[in-house]
């Protein structure tokens, strides 16, 4: 009897625990929070220092603020950090006149003592163009982005008018300069925090262990397994919804969708089974037209690729649009150009190289190939937007060049390796792709195809085009749309021409989330942000409050 | 009981000099430097090099080699993990609890489920109830475990959506680390969300518990079964029903236990089996476990890793076993007198 009754109150506990103590009227922890199954561990968690997409969704719009955003559907640039802005009439002189009710992230790290001021932008900027900077060389001293849009070289000089106020002196009048600010890449770090990591001796924890004045402040990170940023309770916009974001790091694209299915994460990064997750009612599906590009390219320095018939008679045997059907699930346009047809700057005319077989063949005869070759394709090893399955993209081009009589072979490393040999060219051609970082077309054209983006090795084709390089230029030299449009055809019909790379689609980004939770989260141009998500409260809560 | 105690001792010391011998050998047999598998140091520069050969007394004869590498385990060095450049000692301890945590449950879970079906099946013998109890202790101890896993994933994770699939507990929820059996850590930890934190991670242990506890439960139903047949037709329960005792009173009072007794033993021994099959549950439902942990440093070919971890595991399995005999020596006087360990 007597164990008996012990067993009865021990269920009757368990049961109690089981069903959860929530009579004390406040909405549950995962009520609160919001657990984002993502793709991939970000290399840092400053934005300057790398342009992958996983990088900035986990930190940009989560942990900091730029100058100046794109705002609403006609991505129009508004202010953010800068409440306004002043540019000379030559353009060549900008100045911002800045917020003073911002505040850093205050950390177990970190407690500011100041707002936000100018201090903050000059260190921000002068890390990057100032090679004397103290901090410039912490993390390897490379910006990416900002040394694709040749930052340095355009920007003579940051000046401090006073407190709340800085004025940015160019070389020369640029359009995009302002589009550049307004990017993921450009966000204001915090001088303070900065001048107590000097102090301390420990400067190369300005990137890891980041504070910004985001609505977000990172609490914890484990490599490979997870991310927990708390709510900024005093961010300047006033506080996000959740308390809590937890990034759940899953590579592994079934189990992202397991987890997601089995509710332990609220939103989900690039999901598969489209189909599945719309027939449920707990899920919803959304995607975004994002401007992108996935594009096949060659490296243009090598045999048999720097013979610019190789190149055409290759993406003429290339079947874009069983690409586009197979790959893209339909999801995505069959790109005719590097820009989308949805940019401003896209010009209808332009021409496109078609599917063409029989004339490949004769090209490649004229080129001396006559009966072929054999050639490498490095397939990306993950998954992004704009090409959801590279090595299954290998495979169909390589049926694809076997009926021209090219054989392929398929390479494939590790992401971060992958990258490093490409930049060291050792491949012949590649799959990859390019995310729009804002909506000036700009954006397309320099990063990907210019002399100095293949300085540095982001232009992996290794194409430098000097005529091609002065159009971009007479582009960014002048305001008037029209024409810089022009310019951008012309350069569009280069690369048609010289087809250092071959366009294959522009894809829609997809999100998966459980239809509790309400916010936007995806946005055309970088990063994710979490700032407007929130969740609704269970039906069954609020009936027992 | 003291000859008893010097008996498991020496078994225990043997045994583990043989365990010892066996993961220093692999040392030599992995690919690469010995020292290197060792200690796991792939960054060593020369001179890193020349001192860990001193110490390892890599170029003295194979004897004070092995007794090199013995007083580095004594001392609780079990070199670095190749792959994450961290202690190993120091990660198994980390993990170490989350497996025992995970198979006692699953333990119990069999017990509770196992015992008392064997012992229905014994008092029913050769009845419909007995025998579709046997049928399904064939059928659930011929299911392989991994299939049983994303069975039990697909049924009540993704279409059901009762119960989470992966990880011991929500990512919400911060538990520091003190014991490393979650539970306690929760119970002991200052968090408003305590509560939550408790019936998350009940709620988590469910399926990989249950799905681990489906074949030794199996294999207690036959068990208990066998041993309630004996007991049953034991000359005492002759007697005690001759006396005019109640079924209750007989099953309960004189049947139970004896056929108990008789169980425990086996305990020990289904532990061992337990423990593998949670290390294969482990890597299926992502318990931050040591069997995933192996089974990622066999991926990562982490040689240092693979020799400590399968020492420190059959080692903790030994002591369980040492542990269960001790346990039933207690209870059964009888067993003392045995001369052979087993």
């Amino acid at each position: 009897m007597n164990s008996k009754s012990i067993l009865f109150i021990s269920m009757v506990a368990l049961v109690s625990l089981l069903s959860g103590c929530n009579e004390d009227s406040k909405l549950s922890l995962s009520e609160r929070s919001i657990i984002y199954c993502s793709e991939g561990s970000p290399e840092t968690f400053n934005p300057q220092l790398s342009t992958s997409g996983t990088t900035s969704d986990a930190t940009s719009k989560q942990l900091y603020n730029s100058l100046i955003v794109y705002k609403g559907q006609s991505n129009t640039l508004g202010p953010s950090l800068a409440k306004s802005k002043h540019i000379t009439r030559d353009g060549r002189k900008i100045t911002f006149y800045l917020r003073q009710d911002v505040s850093f992230h205050q950390t177990s790290y970190f407690t500011p003592t100041r707002l936000f001021n100018a201090d903050d932008v000059l260190f921000t900027f002068n890390r990057i163009l100032d090679k004397e900077h103290a901090f410039h060389h912490v993390s390897g001293g490379q910006y990416p982005f900002f040394q694709s849009v040749n930052f340095s070289e355009l920007v003579e000089k940051v000046e401090k008018i006073n407190d709340y106020t800085v004025r940015f002196i160019l070389r020369r009048n640029e359009s995009s300069f302002l589009a550049n600010l307004a990017t993921d890449y450009a966000v204001i770090l915090s001088a303070e925090y900065g001048q107590q990591l000097t102090n301390s001796n420990s400067k190369h924890e300005i990137d890891i262990l980041p504070i910004g004045t985001g609505p977000f402040k990172l609490k914890d990170y484990r490599v490979g397994s997870l991310i927990r940023f708390y709510r900024h309770d005093s961010y300047w916009q006033g506080k996000a919804k959740i308390e809590q974001l937890v990034y759940d790091i899953s590579p592994r694209e079934t189990s992202r969708l397991t987890k997601l299915l089995a509710k332990e994460c609220d939103v989900s990064s690039y999901p598969n089974a489209h189909k599945k997750i719309a027939q449920r009612s707990d899920l919803q599906l959304e995607s975004i037209t994002s401007l992108n590009v996935g594009y096949f390219g060659f490296n243009t320095q090598k045999a048999p690729f720097d013979n610019k018939l190789v190149r055409q008679a290759i993406s003429l045997a290339i079947n874009k649009q069983a690409l586009v059907d197979n790959i893209y699930r339909s999801q995505a346009a069959r790109a005719k150009s590097i820009l989308p047809t949805t940019s401003w700057a896209y010009d209808k005319n332009t021409p496109e190289l078609g599917y063409d077989p029989v004339r490949a063949k004769s090209l490649l005869a004229e080129a001396g190939y006559p009966q072929g070759f054999t050639m490498d394709i490095w397939a990306m090893p993950v998954q992004r937007t704009y090409n959801p399955n590279a090595v299954k993209m290998a495979k169909l081009i390589q049926a694809d060049l076997k009926k021209i009589g090219v054989k392929v072979k398929i390479v494939s490393y590790e992401w971060s390796t992958f990258l490093r040999r490409l930049s060291l060219g050792e491949h012949q051609s590649f799959l990859l792709g390019w995310n729009a970082d804002h909506p000036d077309p700009d954006n397309f054209f320099t990063p990907m195809l210019s002399c100095s983006a293949n300085e540095i090795g982001n232009n992996r084709t290794f194409w430098c085009h000097k005529e091609y390089d002065d159009l971009l230029k007479k582009a960014l030299k002048t305001t008037d749309m029209s024409k810089r449009k022009g310019y951008y055809a012309k350069a569009m019909v280069i690369i048609n021409d010289e087809m250092p790379l071959l366009p294959i689609a522009h894809s829609k980004r997809f999100q998966a989330r459980g239809s509790d939770v309400e916010g936007d989260i995806l946005s055309k141009f970088g990063g994710i942000s979490f700032y407007q998500a929130s969740k609704k409260a269970k039906l069954v809560n609020e009936a027992s409050n | 009981m003291l000859t008893f105690t010097l008996r498991r001792f020496s078994l225990f010391i043997f045994t583990m000099l043989v365990l010892t011998l066996l993961s220093f050998s692999l040392s030599f047999l992995f690919p690469g430097d010995t020292v290197i598998n060792h200690s796991g140091q792939i960054h060593a520069t020369p001179t890193e090099l020349v001192e860990l050969n001193k110490v390892y007394k890599m170029d003295e004869n194979i004897f004070s080699q092995y007794n090199a590498y013995l007083s580095h385990i004594l001392q609780g060095d079990l070199g670095q993990s190749m792959a994450s450049q961290s202690p190993i000692s120091d990660e198994i301890i980390e993990l170490l609890p989350a497996t025992i945590e995970l198979s006692l449950v699953a333990l119990l879970i069999a017990m509770l489920i196992g015992i008392p079906l064997g012992f229905i099946a014994a008092i029913r013998h050769n009845k419909t109830s007995d025998n579709a109890i046997l049928s399904f202790a064939m059928i659930g101890y011929s299911i392989p475990v991994f299939w049983l896993g994303l069975l039990a994933i697909h049924t009540f994770s993704i279409n059901l959506g009762w119960l989470p699939s992966a990880g011991k507990i929500s990512l919400l929820f911060e538990i520091d680390f003190v014991t490393g059996i979650q539970f306690i850590d929760i119970l002991l930890s200052d968090s408003p969300y305590k509560w939550q934190a408790f019936s998350n991670a009940s709620a988590h242990i469910i399926l990989p518990a249950c799905v681990i506890a489906l074949a030794p439960a199996t294999i207690f139903i036959r068990l208990s079964r066998a041993a309630m047949i004996e007991v049953l037709a034991a000359p005492y329960i002759r007697a005690a029903r001759a006396k005019g005792l109640s079924f209750n009173q007989i099953i309960f009072r004189h049947a139970i236990r004896n056929a108990l007794i008789k169980i425990i033993r086996h305990v020990g021994l289904q532990f061992a089996n337990l423990v593998t099959i949670a290390m294969v549950t482990e890597v299926i439902f992502s318990w931050p476990g040591i069997g995933r942990w192996l089974i990622e440093s066999i991926y990562q070919r982490d040689y240092t890793a693979i020799q400590s971890g399968l020492l420190v595991l059959s080692c903790f399995i030994f002591l369980v076993h040492i542990l269960t005999d001790f346990i039933y020596a207690a209870l059964n006087p009888l067993a003392r007198g045995n001369n052979h360990g087993s």
